[in-house]
């Protein structure tokens, strides 16, 4: 087997050092039940063309986004990724490394994270950020779960349309501690926080300022959601925030089906020893020399156990590399003008929607997301639009969610338009 | 003039942060900006954000040096215990970006995605085939993810039972620090198994923490356990555990010792996570993306999160979103895909039969490495051991050498050392996990180091220690300044 460089001989020499005769007996301690003779729903050894023809196999049934035209966000956004992103992720030392927990050898590591860290501050105009986390459904929850440990209180409220994933997420951890109450509405003193997303699920951007008041009068902790994280390049920094979570995956991350994706978590600085996640911080060695450790672990459950502030062990390091190589790429001009060319499409989009028949648009405000109002249910819609090569968005019941990013071209708004009044 | 010429040296590189370049008047993105520009977002426009601006040479550079001060499995051994840092194999790398995979939305129409869906469905059978444990969700992000998913899986399981009283959950005083913060996190107690020093789980011991076991949960146990041995009462243990109406969650760690070779859904497990990132070779990333699959056995398959890939009459393939019995869900859309297709790649790759040599290779590794030094670093449980051998510096620490300088050491001569303290159960521990793609060549090496250094303790020659690393590209860092004088971000 290509992957096991052990040769015969070299398994000989080794049991003969150990002083046993065959491996089996170094299993003597497992009971002979839990030995398996063969596994007989898996084939045998494959080469490495017969994999790759497996898996293109399964490839090839998938309907890929630059297949035709593209209109699905939701949360999961197709962005351009610059070439040079996959080559520095793919580079070995940072492919095949693990935690950095020798910092002398994973400076690598810890410096990207020590970047992203500043870039999500900056972002979202918060003190401090974490080093990810696995994404923003579960970052939102640990904004949530935070907000209970620092107001000690239990429930929450939610303001506007948030994502229906990252809800489902919030009430299956939530349901763990019994009577926590998950409802819309205007923070009181019993909530531990209380959660928007920005724009919100339909597109809609709300603005802040009165439920920052509430917070302010109720004690609540305001936690900004933000599933589209190139909407920072052109919307004002959500600094009224007391967290500011969510969904990164736009820069530097391909859509994979939903995953790996990259979420973030930045907060105000107050809030420093009740964070989940990693922190990476700078230090200098025993020469003096500046270099970066990860620090304040005894928030971590490897110190901690039982009393950590999260049982989150990983982080999403790959993908914040990918993350802080594209923005490094992007820089403070190119991010605000991929965010206006994100808009500008999703201005086209709408115009162009508003002249269609029984297509009602719903949106007042919108960066690159929106929904219209159909006169049928939206699921029929969009399977029918399939058979059109358009993979046409999200279905709420008569609503129809679309996102545009920079990869939408025009023909690719007027293939939709035409396919659209095909269907209705 | 000095400054304009640096310390560099060779390839020893100087690596600024991105914003203390002299910053570039455009950025290396080239997109055109949009002919016309109208802002209906009801928001003023931003203004400064506070990122660098760099041309694509500087960029690539910059991340490439980076690189360098790096250490992964592709570098050199890598025999961190409990970590499983196996060879990544490439073709995982280029299966995961066909565009049929990476190029597909988690909410497209289940017509357009056939092929994603089959896969995840054939990889839940193999995983089930594997473990025993027939019915698998694929949504947990990682393993700690996992050990909360299973847990939320007892959890529900004794809520459609009734069981209200149940709100312990036992887990041995050499658990991972994610066992007993995913109990707490699931909104359980926990109490500890005290193996008192013997290394593993006794009936004695267990029965202590049972009780009369009314309000037992379930218990959280690894096997092979963290000193890297196989619990030989595991089958006596979880007989009483169940009597008692708990659940015996397997936290799937150290699952390489046993792939191909050993079911743990026939040693008694009802619940267990893997880690595809360990066993499965999926890549750590520099610590991830992972990816922790749950297995449990038919009678728990109800409570599993959602979505759940499921095969219909007609052999196609739909994602079933919503179940009464569910835990809910665990994860935005579907879990760590492109990990799923990495770790379906790597078992096509072994097949039955190298799966079966992986385990047996990785325990006869570490074997090996245990008879070599047993002799000069005290091994505080007998063997044999599995996939990983326990040793601490209880020898060495009299000379005033401890783990710590050991582990440097192994930095300084270019090895990634073992894990340290850990389990908080052997003082001074070392966990040394070889895993099977390492040739007999790089362990002697290890070995021979190992021994060099025992040597030279054993002669008092022990100043080196504690100056190591002094080849890495940074000596000993200074954890407590990071810890005291927190500098999270880059700041003018």
């Amino acid at each position: 087997m290509r992957y096991l460089p052990l040769s015969d001989t070299n398994r000989q020499e080794m049991l003969q050092a150990i002083g046993v005769k065959s491996v089996k007996d170094l299993f003597k301690d497992v009971p002979a039940q839990a030995f398996v003779d063969e596994l007989v729903n898996l084939p045998n050894q494959k080469s490495e063309l017969e994999v790759e023809r497996i898996m293109a196999g399964y490839a090839n049934q998938n309907r890929a986004a630059g297949d035709g035209p593209f209109f699905l966000g939701a949360g999961c956004y197709n962005h351009h990724v610059p070439a040079s992103v996959d080559y520095i992720i793919q580079r070995s030392e940072f492919l095949t490394a693990y935690t950095p927990y020798q910092p002398e050898i994973a400076q690598g590591t810890l410096q990207v994270i020590f970047e992203f860290q500043s870039m999500i501050a900056a972002l979202t105009g918060q003190d401090i950020a974490n080093a990810s986390m696995y994404d923003g459904a579960t970052s939102t929850t640990e904004a949530a779960l935070m907000a209970q440990r620092v107001t000690r209180r239990r429930h929450i409220k939610l303001h506007g349309a948030l994502h229906p994933d990252y809800k489902e997420v919030l009430e299956s951890y939530m349901r763990n501690f019994g009577d926590v109450d998950i409802a819309e509405g205007v923070p009181t003193e019993q909530d531990a926080c209380v959660i928007v997303q920005v724009p919100d699920f339909y597109g809609n951007i709300h603005t802040l300022e009165s439920l920052r008041k509430q917070c302010d009068e109720t004690g609540a902790l305001l936690i900004i959601v933000v599933t589209e994280i190139v909407s920072l390049g052109l919307l004002p920094a959500p600094k009224i925030a007391d967290v500011v979570c969510g969904e990164a995956q736009s820069i530097g991350n391909a859509m994979n089906y939903g995953g790996p994706h990259l979420g973030f978590f930045a907060a105000k600085e107050k809030y420093l020893r009740q964070l989940p996640g990693r922190l990476c911080g700078e230090t200098v060695d025993a020469d003096g020399k500046r270099g970066f450790v990860l620090t304040l672990n005894t928030r971590e459950q490897h110190i901690r156990r039982e009393k950590a502030t999260s049982n989150i062990c990983t982080n999403q390091g790959l993908c914040a590399l990918a993350f802080t190589v594209h923005m490094a790429l992007l820089g403070e001009e190119g991010f605000k003008r991929l965010a206006r060319i994100n808009h500008a499409k999703a201005c086209e989009l709408a115009d162009a929607l508003e002249k269609v028949k029984g297509v009602k648009l719903l949106n007042k405000t919108f960066f690159n997301e929106l929904t219209i109002e159909l006169p049928k249910p939206a699921q029929g819609i969009v399977e029918a639009l399939v058979d059109e090569n358009v993979i046409a968005g999200y279905a709420v019941a008569n609503k129809l969610i679309l996102a545009v990013t920079e990869m939408t071209t025009t023909a690719d708004i007027e293939h939709l338009i035409q396919s659209l009044e095909a269907v209705l | 003039m000095m400054d304009a010429i640096g310390s560099q040296r060779a390839l020893n590189y100087d690596v600024k942060l991105l914003w203390e370049y002299p910053q570039a008047d455009a950025p290396a993105v080239d997109f055109e900006e949009p002919s016309s520009f109208k802002n209906r977002t009801g928001q003023s426009v931003r203004e400064t954000i506070g990122l660098a601006q760099l041309k694509e040479p500087t960029v690539v550079r910059h991340f490439v040096r980076l690189s360098t001060k790096n250490y992964g499995i592709d570098n050199g051994f890598f025999p961190l215990g409990s970590c499983t840092m196996k060879h990544n194999p490439r073709l995982n790398e280029k299966t995961a970006r066909m565009a049929g995979f990476a190029h597909i939305h988690p909410e497209q129409p289940v017509e357009t995605v056939q092929g994603a869906l089959a896969l995840m469905y054939d990889l839940q059978k193999t995983l089930g085939e594997v473990t025993g444990l027939p019915a698998v969700s694929l949504a947990p992000a990682a393993g700690a993810h996992g050990e909360l998913a299973g847990m939320m899986v007892i959890r529900r399981a004794h809520e459609a039972a009734g069981n209200t009283h149940k709100t312990v959950v036992l887990c041995p005083d050499s658990a991972h620090g994610t066992n007993p913060a995913t109990a707490v996190t699931c909104g359980y107690t926990v109490r500890t198994i005290d193996t008192k020093g013997t290394g593993r789980l006794t009936v004695e011991a267990f029965k202590e923490a049972l009780g009369d076991g009314k309000d037992v949960a379930g218990m959280m146990v690894t096997n092979p356990n963290t000193c890297g041995l196989f619990e030989r009462e595991i089958l006596e243990i979880v007989d009483l555990l169940h009597k008692a109406g708990g659940y015996f969650y397997c936290d799937g760690a150290n699952f390489n010792a046993l792939v191909g070779s050993i079911r743990p859904g026939d040693f008694g497990v009802d619940v267990m996570h893997l880690n595809l990132h360990k066993t499965f070779s999926t890549p750590h990333g520099g610590g991830g993306p992972g990816c922790g699959p749950i297995c449990v056995t038919n009678e728990l398959a109800a409570f599993l999160p959602v979505p759940h890939v499921v095969k219909q009459d007609d052999e196609t393939y739909a994602l079933e979103r919503h179940r009464d019995t569910s835990l809910g869900r665990m994860k935005g859309f579907h879990g760590q895909f492109g990990m799923v297709v990495r770790a379906m790649t790597y078992i096509l790759s072994h097949g039955a039969d190298g799966l079966k040599q992986v385990s047996q290779d990785a325990v006869l590794s570490a074997n090996y490495i245990l008879s070599q030094l047993k002799s000069l670093y005290h091994v505080p449980y007998e063997g044999p051991c599995m996939h990983e051998c326990l040793l601490t510096d209880k020898r060495q620490k009299e000379k005033g050498v401890t783990t710590l300088d050991i582990a440097k050491g192994l930095v300084e001569y270019g090895i990634h050392p073992m894990t340290v303290y850990f389990p908080l159960t052997a003082s001074g521990a070392m966990l040394i996990e070889p895993t099977e793609t390492e040739s007999k060549e790089e362990i002697d090496r290890f070995i021979a180091i190992m021994k060099m250094f025992a040597q030279k303790v054993e002669a008092g020659d022990t100043d080196i220690f504690h100056e190591w690393p002094v080849s890495a590209p940074r000596r000993r860092l200074d954890e407590v300044k990071a810890a005291r004088e927190p500098k999270l971000k880059y700041a003018k």
